[in-house]
């Protein structure tokens, strides 16, 4: 277990817990304003001190870490559920033009600046939560099938794969079988790279006003909220920003420590 | 090589073709009618005739999708909606700020992530490689326009270094550098970041390669052996990260001009979807989507040329 | 005086110990073959001599070339010599040059590293040097346009560039085709003579020392265990591990009678004029695309119970031929049946994928390291009707294991937890646990150490008693064709260039061909006396 792993596994078990707490408990809530008390530095009272609508800042970063969370999360599973079957099928049938189109079809998506697009969608469907898993989520589908035909490819010249073929056993069956339980450490991995990119996604759009919509907390949100504030209150603009590094940061760290422990010979895509 | 510069002109014009479709076909097609959807819920069924009439929304879908296709090809991109000018001309203006702070923000984060990569893959597993992967670790997971806010404060707020936002034009170049500092180096340090963790991780792999092996024992010390074998090679692979970075930057920089109200394209972009200006939402994604195209094929041109492998093979 | 005087040498390389106490030397003008198996450390010191240890090791002793301890000389002036007083060539060719430089650059780097001279005189003798190797390509070229043997003529002339006085090799033409081997071989010994240097030549293959050194050194497990002139040692060994590595390279399996051989009408395999065609990358946009002819009219059969030999270099179509015959590839031309039945469908066709198994090369690479030993050999289940469950499941896994000399207990295992060795054995499990008709052994044995390949081959003819085998089995290595088949078939650029009983072919080859290839491969020299077998 390296450090790397430890600290990790650390920082994001925290914010997992902050979040699943949020579900029972927060210290305050978050949508009765308290304007009498607003702009708190931290105190005994309000641990992270009171935004400019007098509402507790912690209560705020828990209920922002649900959204971070589910939000990124969400994205993941699309980029996975849809990019890995497509990563297989293109390194089954390598060669095809079945895999030419899916690797075309990759390109194109890559080649889309993908903030730009996300912004498009939710702004032409709608600011929400649920339109930002789908524009994240949307470009995570080429970035896990990419990764999943590379790693397959290579699978494919083993001889294990001939063995298996010399008993008969058919593309896909050897592409369940065989192919992805020796990917799936990869697989983690990635995930875990491609989750701390959703949380700094979500944030990105949340600041411009285009994920999740309030009074759903976002910490993208407090961030743009705070930012005429931050001379006079500093705290509004650097608690919650903090909060984005830490978790990312948890996340990197935890996805090198599994690296590191699971196979130290997988190459992630960090792009 | 002919045939390699062939395949990826073919490539590319395909791919600026599907693009094109795609982008057409969500801008005009999706929302419905995209005039009624320009001008809101609110909007008198005059009006929005009147608008459907100037963007000949009446006319068949492959006769606007060429009549588009061919605008931008001869320069001209529509007529904004909200602003009254031609778009191309809008632009035009943005494009002066955006592409300097991209290239700008492109030319400082290889500056820092190049020597930095350098450094840490040949101190592996000591003192200072540990200390420029942690602040890479740190690099990569702040936010951007966080990490833009944070500048703010320090540098014109407190030191009054410099100016909290805004750009002056380019009459005074210096001036106008000045003005895109801080928003660059937001932009550059989270990329080089990653482009240092990759120039690390591709000079490891290629002193793990044989042929280093081979020019120690040539007598190279580890150093010579070091640039004048692994650099060189691991730069190849490093090419298309920053292809891809320049793609980013450009496109990346909308939420960076607006902590520094820079009238750029992001700002273009950003306001015309909020006011719901899909002519000009559309010829700017298509110009952005362009631009990344072009630049991933000059990258590949760029990698023939440095790799005589490439050149030989189909 | 010698040139190089190795003494107690000891390496650690964190806490395991490497080598203990070696010792050797080398003289102007003489070849020294340091041989052993796998582990032996062999490598290491060649790699003590060059100064190129790896990080964290720790070595201890005198290693003098010339009279210098190289041990206590600085990284600064080790880098002095590399190359200029000592050079070195390693074992693989393809992938020691740097890609993007052209070969006559690298050679010259070796001579502009070293000495203050222009760059136009440094090509110049860098040219000449590539001549002096033999190779006959202009030195503009880079290095993924030349073959294997011609990359390591320029690693050899990289290496010698400044007359060197010691040369190292290590496993210079393991990865080398047999012939191309015997051309290298030459050329250092050709090198030698002409340059007066030391040749400290490390390689596996007794075949080759026996051939070309003129003393050996014999290592196991890190210690030095017998050494002396070729000659006396052959005649004369001491050691028993000596005596145990020279049986079981020349090893002859006691292979039963074949008795069993069924001729008829309905031949085990039967191939007739195979023709397979790889389509090439296109040259210009018109016209039709070139292809490359993999196999050029091959035929051939093999009976119910015979067992058939397949030699021939790289490139000569084994092994799409082995594809082939699998019924993994099509053909663009011919048939090839098994007891009657095509090979190659479509669709799926168990029935006739059931009577023929393989056991691969690569015991590393032959098995899913995330499935269990039990999983991993009854994969062929999937080609009956009725694959036995349950009890009777167990049964045939603790049988198939026990067969093949291991132990009902190992099912349970990861196939990490088993050596080389005991991979093929569980390979040969796997094909032999429905019962095949016919098993093809691709370079079963080629990837395994001598006395690991000896027991390999007794495992196949052990086999061989119990349920009369028939068997394809492809090689590069003659020797191993030679002791294990009754009838043996040469392939040369796609085609059988000859084929007929095995002893014939080797005592009178016909074709040129195979003249070429039987004396290119070094020979093993009769020894004197019986040597008991452990």
């Amino acid at each position: 277990m390296s450090r790397n792993l430890i600290i990790g596994s650390a920082l994001s078990a925290l914010f997992v817990a902050l979040a699943v707490i949020s579900f029972l408990w927060t210290p305050y809530d978050i949508e009765t304003l308290d304007i009498p008390n607003k702009l708190q530095s931290p105190s005994a009272l309000n641990l992270l001190g009171t935004d400019q609508f007098g509402r507790d800042i912690l209560s705020m970063i828990m209920m922002g870490a649900r959204t971070s969370i589910a939000v990124a999360l969400l994205a993941v599973g699309i980029g996975m559920a849809l990019g890995i079957p497509l990563g297989l099928l293109a390194a089954a049938r390598h060669g095809s033009l079945l895999d030419e189109l899916i690797m075309r079809g990759n390109d194109l998506v890559f080649a889309f600046p993908s903030l730009v697009i996300a912004i498009l969608i939710t702004a032409v469907f709608g600011a929400s939560a649920v339109n930002a898993i789908i524009a994240i989520g949307i470009f995570n589908i080429p970035v896990f099938a990419r990764l999943t035909r590379g790693a397959a490819l290579p699978l494919w010249e083993r001889d294990f794969i001939l063995a298996a073929r010399v008993c008969g056993k058919s593309a896909t069956r050897i592409s369940v079988e065989h192919i992805l339980p020796n990917i799936t450490n990869l697989m983690i991995v990635q995930g875990t790279i491609q989750f701390s990119l959703g949380i700094l996604a979500e944030a990105a759009l949340s600041y411009i006003g285009l994920g999740a919509q309030p009074p759903t907390a976002s910490w993208g949100r407090m961030l743009a909220d705070a930012q005429t504030l931050v001379s006079i209150a500093p705290h509004t603009a650097l608690v919650p920003g903090f909060a984005i590094l830490f978790m990312v940061l948890g996340l990197n760290l935890l996805g090198d420590g599994l690296r590191d422990w699971l196979d130290p010979r997988i190459r992630v895509a960090r792009t | 090589m002919i045939r390699y510069v062939l395949g990826r002109l073919t490539s590319l014009v395909i791919s600026l073709f599907v693009a094109s479709i795609v982008i057409f076909g969500v801008i005009e097609v999706i929302p419905g009618d995209p005039a009624a959807f320009m001008l809101g819920v609110n909007a008198r069924p005059d009006t929005i005739a009147a608008l459907r009439a100037e963007m000949g929304l009446d006319q068949p879908l492959i006769t606007r999708y060429f009549d588009w296709v061919t605008g931008m090809l001869q320069g001209d991109f529509g007529q904004s909606w909200t602003y009254k000018t031609p778009v191309s001309e809008l632009i035009a203006d943005r494009i002066w700020v955006s592409l300097p702070l991209a290239l700008y923000a492109l030319i400082l984060s290889t500056l820092i992530a190049f020597p930095a990569g350098i450094y840490a893959a040949s101190r592996r597993g000591r003192a200072g490689d540990v200390t420029i992967m942690g602040a890479t670790q740190l690099g990569v997971a702040i936010p951007n326009f966080w990490f833009a806010m944070i500048l703010v404060l320090i540098f014109a707020i407190n030191l009054r270094w410099f100016s909290a936002g805004g750009f002056p034009g380019w009459d005074d170049p210096a001036q106008a550098l000045k003005s895109l500092t801080l928003p660059a180096i937001a932009l550059a340090l989270p990329q080089a970041a990653i482009l240092a963790r990759v120039m690390r991780s591709s000079l490891l792999d290629m002193l793990g390669e044989d042929f280093i092996r081979t020019a120690r024992a040539k007598g190279l010390s580890r150093r010579k052996a070091l640039w004048k074998h692994a650099v060189r090679n691991a730069l190849i692979p490093v090419l298309t990260i920053i292809g891809l970075q320049f793609s980013f930057l450009l496109a990346g920089g909308i939420i960076i001009e607006q902590v520094f109200f820079l009238p750029g394209l992001g700002r273009l972009i950003f306001q015309s979807i909020s006011a719901r200006d899909l002519i000009v939402v559309e010829s700017v994604v298509m110009l952005l989507v362009f631009t990344v195209i072009v630049v991933n094929f000059a990258v590949d041109m760029a990698y023939a040329a440095v790799d005589p492998r490439l050149r030989a093979k189909a | 005086m010698s040139l190089l005087a190795i003494e107690n040498l000891s390496l650690q390389i964190g806490d395991t110990d490497i080598l203990h106490d070696v010792g050797l030397s080398v003289t102007p003008g003489q070849i020294v073959a340091i041989t052993g198996e796998s582990g032996s450390g062999k490598s290491m010191t060649a790699l003590s001599v060059m100064g190129l240890l790896p990080r964290g090791a720790k070595a201890t002793g005198q290693i003098k070339l010339d009279g210098t301890d190289i041990l206590q000389t600085a990284e600064r002036d080790l880098c002095q010599m590399r190359g200029n007083a000592m050079g070195m060539v390693f074992q693989e060719p393809m992938t020691a040059l740097n890609p993007v430089q052209t070969i006559g650059a690298q050679v010259a780097e070796t001579i502009l590293v070293h000495e203050k001279t222009t760059k136009a005189d440094a090509y110049e003798r860098a040219a000449r040097m590539l001549e002096r190797v033999g190779l006959k390509v202009a030195p503009t070229r880079y290095p993924h346009e030349l073959s294997g043997g011609q990359r390591q003529r320029v690693v050899i002339a990289m290496a010698i560039a400044l007359r060197p006085k010691l040369l190292i090799a290590d496993e210079p033409t393991t990865a080398l085709d047999v012939t191309t081997q015997a051309r290298i071989l030459d050329l250092l010994k050709d090198l030698v003579q002409d340059f007066d240097m030391g040749l400290l030549l490390i390689t596996h293959d007794l075949a080759v020392v026996a051939d070309i050194a003129d003393k050996i050194v014999v290592m196991q497990k890190g210690r030095v265990v017998e050494t002396g002139p070729t000659q006396d040692l052959l005649a004369n060994m001491q050691h028993l591990y000596t005596k145990a590595l020279f049986e079981a390279s020349g090893h002859q399996v006691d292979l039963p009678d074949n008795t069993a051989v069924r001729t008829g009408s309905v031949q085990l395999l039967y191939a007739k004029h195979i023709v397979r065609d790889y389509a090439l990358p296109r040259k210009s946009l018109l016209g039709s695309r070139p292809a490359f002819r993999a196999l050029d009219d091959v035929s051939f059969h093999i009976d119910h119970g015979e067992r058939v030999g397949l030699v021939g270099e790289s490139g000569c179509g084994k092994s799409t031929l082995t594809r082939a015959i699998l019924g993994l590839e099509d053909v663009q031309g011919g048939e090839i049946r098994l007891d009657g039945e095509p090979v190659f469908s479509a669709g799926s066709n168990l029935a006739v994928r059931r009577k023929m198994q393989v056991v691969f090369q690569d015991p590393y690479g032959s098995f899913n390291p995330r499935h269990r030993v039990d999983r991993l050999i009854t994969e062929p289940f999937h080609l009956l009707e009725n694959p036995p469950t349950g009890m009777a499941r167990d049964t045939a896994i603790s049988k198939a294991l026990q067969d093949v000399g291991l132990s009902p207990d190992d099912a349970g295992k990861y196939i990490h937890e088993f050596s080389g060795g005991q991979r093929q054995r569980i390979a040969i499990a796997r094909a032999l646990i429905i019962a095949p008709e016919l098993i093809i052994f691709d370079e079963a044995v080629s990837a395994l150490d001598v006395s690991v390949r000896a027991q390999v081959l007794d495992l196949i003819a052990d086999l061989c008693r119990k349920r009369p085998l028939a068997y394809l089995f492809i090689s590069h290595d003659l020797s191993v064709v030679r002791t294990v088949t009754d009838r043996v078939m040469v392939m040369q650029a796609g085609q059988i260039v000859e084929q007929g009983a095995t002893e014939e072919v080797f005592v009178n080859p016909q074709h040129p061909y195979t003249q070429t290839l039987i004396a290119a491969a070094p020979k093993l020299p009769e020894l004197p006396y019986a040597v008991e077998t452990i």
